[in-house]
């Protein structure tokens, strides 16, 4: 057993002395997922609101005017033109100046006072469907908010009032769902950039030959490799967990200690995905483009942007080997629910089997290819 | 660093495998195969324990896939070899602590200094600290790394990191070394530094296993072999080689014409019937002649010309001499024997 792990801890002395000389590449590789995070937190609002507007409103009576001011008053719609046609309406929204466009006929109020229905035109640009959805819904339940009021008579109460309360991120804060996942790419990115740059570096100079020509084992070599930057992938975590709660003030509902226990594993899977591509790419800048192969998937198939639930079974299927998608499960699971060990451990034990999995898979590959460099 | 030390020793006497005991490399009938395609063919040697084993041959020869093969960094397709008294196929581990190994690019961190670069390889032979201290402090009086002792890899000339190379690939006391074009790009003076550290070294009965491009290195070797096309195709020390019957063939012999204008006489020379070949070696000629050949012919013939002849005499091939002739019969038979496999 100890055999397997020959020359660990030389290698291990060596990467950290690597680490401390240049010590500049690593503090820029620490720095820009902060910039990253700052750049995304403050610029990136999951929340539809303002969505710009066009009216036309033929009618022009008290009526009309207070439903106006209802859907004004929603925060969803930002009126920035009334017209006087159809015409101009249509044009708005065709040059994507508007998202939207209310026409209310000329008849409203009469039909309203006459207890008839009143119909109003919404039109929605269907270009963003996350836009429309949400015009949508607004304007439905405002129409259907007003009808009632409009049928109960001396302010009867309604028969059935639904209340729903947000748990979790009550203000329903952006940056509160938005940075936790961010936290598990930006993580992903600079650990397995620096663990696949470090090998290939070895391989460009010939000093990896020449680490084969000693009794170094694989295992030893590859782990002597990944611990000082898992002990970097860790810091990067601290910064960036740090950044978050002051910098964006996201409260951290659960225990912080479990969060960083629990990013372990993970930070273990970004390393030996590095080490594995280190095993096929030859070249820093190959290894630049087989990293950033796996950030896409760690994006998209994750539920980082896009929720799980809602994707193909077969994309579904694939986001079970996203780490990320584990990962994003635990900093959401501890940061917004207060979610503990006893929730989470499978989330870990997915991510330590999978980095298990790659690196014996790498290891195996150095012990075969690396022979025939 | 030690100076004038003697000619390895074994360089006059005739070389024979057979009567090694023990060698520190057997190499049988060495194949190896990328594809189609057959680096190495059919490669057998030996070499004995204290020897400066020269091996020989152009780029893309096989020179670094036999030395690949007998470092257990590449499997064979053929043949068997042991390397310190163990066989590559089934012990390649154990070899690899055996042996040292400096690449040709010398294979050093750049951003660690020499203590660190020093105590790395130290510690991945797993040398516990005491011995490594005594290791280090050996190699640095033999090198004389001395007062370079935190300086950068990188900021070493290309002799100071040869010769830091050479002592990462000693730390752990190898007996036999793996020199992969130790010389490639330094000067002439860390060149000749270099050699006497290796003849001190075998003294100590150390044996080298050198690749090299430069003649004079190879002229220095105990023994030397020449690989050519994935063929050996010649083996033996460098007076053996001299004597070989085809490098000079019967009825020839060869001579050195010194004159002052070389390029003139080369010409005529080369016109003359009894001449059968001729090359510059700077201020002189060396022909391979035919022995009825009356020099003083030539020479009268060449001062018709106008050209001074300064001295005519019988010249010993050299190894560049042996290695040419050995490679134009090589191509010839190849030759023959596609014209034959044709027919």
């Amino acid at each position: 057993m100890r055999e397997m792990f020959r020359g660990f801890r030389a290698v291990f002395y060596k990467e950290t002395l690597h680490v401390r000389r240049d010590f500049g590449t690593l503090f820029f590789s620490l720095i820009i997922p902060l910039l990253q995070m700052l750049l995304l937190g403050y610029g990136i609002d999951t929340n539809i609101r303002q969505i710009n507007t066009v009216v036309f409103n033929a009618d022009g009576r008290q009526e009309s005017r207070e439903l106006l001011d209802r859907l004004k008053n929603s925060d969803t719609f930002h009126v920035i033109r009334y017209v006087t046609s159809d015409g101009e309406m249509n044009n708005m929204i065709i040059a994507g100046k508007a998202h939207v466009g209310i026409k209310i006929p000329v008849d409203y109020s009469d039909k309203l006072l006459h207890q008839m229905s009143a119909q109003v035109l919404v039109l929605i640009d269907g270009s963003d469907s996350s836009v429309a959805g949400q015009a949508i819904n607004v304007t439905t339940a405002i129409g259907l908010d007003e009808s009632l009021r409009r049928a109960l008579v001396n302010n009867e109460t309604f028969a059935v009032d639904m209340r729903p309360k947000l748990l979790f991120n009550p203000d329903s804060r952006s940056p509160n769902f938005f940075l936790p996942g961010l936290t598990a790419i930006l993580l992903l990115n600079v650990t397995t950039f620096l663990t696949a740059f470090s090998i290939v570096r070895e391989k460009e100079r010939g000093t990896l030959e020449q680490l084969f020509v000693t009794p170094v084992r694989p295992m030893g070599l590859l782990l002597g490799k990944l611990l000082p930057y898992l002990g970097i992938g860790f810091f990067e975590l601290c910064m960036i967990l740090t950044f978050m709660r002051f910098a964006f003030q996201v409260p951290i509902h659960g225990n912080v200690i479990l969060l960083a226990f629990l990013s372990l594993p993970y930070i273990f899977v970004s390393l030996s995905l590095g080490i594995l591509i280190s095993s096929k790419a030859n070249s820093q800048s190959e290894a630049m483009q087989l990293a950033f192969l796996t950030i896409l998937p760690s994006i998209f198939f994750s539920g980082y942007i896009f929720p799980l639930e809602t994707m193909p079974k077969f994309f579904y299927a694939l986001s079970y080997f996203v780490p990320a998608r584990y990962f994003i499960d635990i900093t959401r699971g501890v940061i917004l629910r207060g979610a503990t060990i006893v929730h989470l451990w499978p989330d870990a034990l997915a991510l330590f089997t999978m980095g298990t999995f790659l690196l014996l898979i790498a290891a195996r590959r150095f012990q075969n290819k690396v022979i025939m460099a | 660093m030690p100076a004038n030390l003697p000619q390895p020793n074994g360089a006059t006497e005739a070389y024979s495998a057979a009567d090694a005991p023990d060698p520190a490399i057997s190499a049988r009938g060495l194949v190896r195969k990328f594809g189609n395609f057959t680096a190495v063919n059919d490669v057998s040697f030996t070499v004995r324990r204290g020897e400066i084993f020269g091996f020989l041959g152009p780029n893309g020869s096989g020179k670094t896939t036999v030395i690949k093969m007998l470092t257990g960094l590449l499997p064979l397709s053929g043949g068997d070899a042991n390397v310190e008294g163990l066989n590559v196929r089934t012990d390649a581990e154990r070899v690899r602590e055996r042996i040292g190994y400096m690449s040709q690019n010398f294979s050093l961190y750049p951003d660690l200094s020499v203590t660190e670069n020093l105590t790395f390889y130290g510690r991945i032979y797993g040398l516990h600290p005491d011995r490594l201290k005594k290791r280090m402090d050996d190699i640095i009086q033999m090198n004389g790394l001395g007062p370079y002792l935190n300086r950068l890899a990188a900021q070493l000339s290309g002799g100071w990191k040869q010769r830091l190379a050479l002592g990462c690939a000693m730390l752990h006391e190898p007996r036999l070394l793996f020199l992969d074009e130790p010389t490639a790009g330094i000067d002439p003076v860390a060149r000749r530094q270099l050699w006497d550290l290796l003849f001190d070294l075998s003294g100590h009965g150390i044996t080298f296993f050198v690749t090299t491009h430069y003649m004079d290195e190879a002229e220095r070797c105990s023994h030397v072999a020449y690989i050519y096309f994935a063929k050996l195709i010649a083996d033996g020390t460098p007076n053996s080689l001299r004597e070989l019957p085809d490098v000079t063939p019967p009825g020839t012999m060869r001579v050195e014409i010194t004159t002052p204008e070389v390029t003139r006489a080369l010409k005529i020379g080369r016109q003359t019937p009894g001449i059968r070949s001729a090359t510059i070696f700077g201020q002189s000629i060396h022909a391979l002649i035919e022995e009825h050949f009356d020099l003083e012919d030539l020479r009268e013939q060449l001062q018709k010309q106008g050209i001074a002849v300064a001295e005519i005499r019988p010249l010993a091939p050299s190894l560049e001499d042996v290695f040419v002739e050995l490679t134009y019969q090589n191509q010839a038979n190849s030759a023959k024997e596609t014209e034959a496999n044709r027919a």
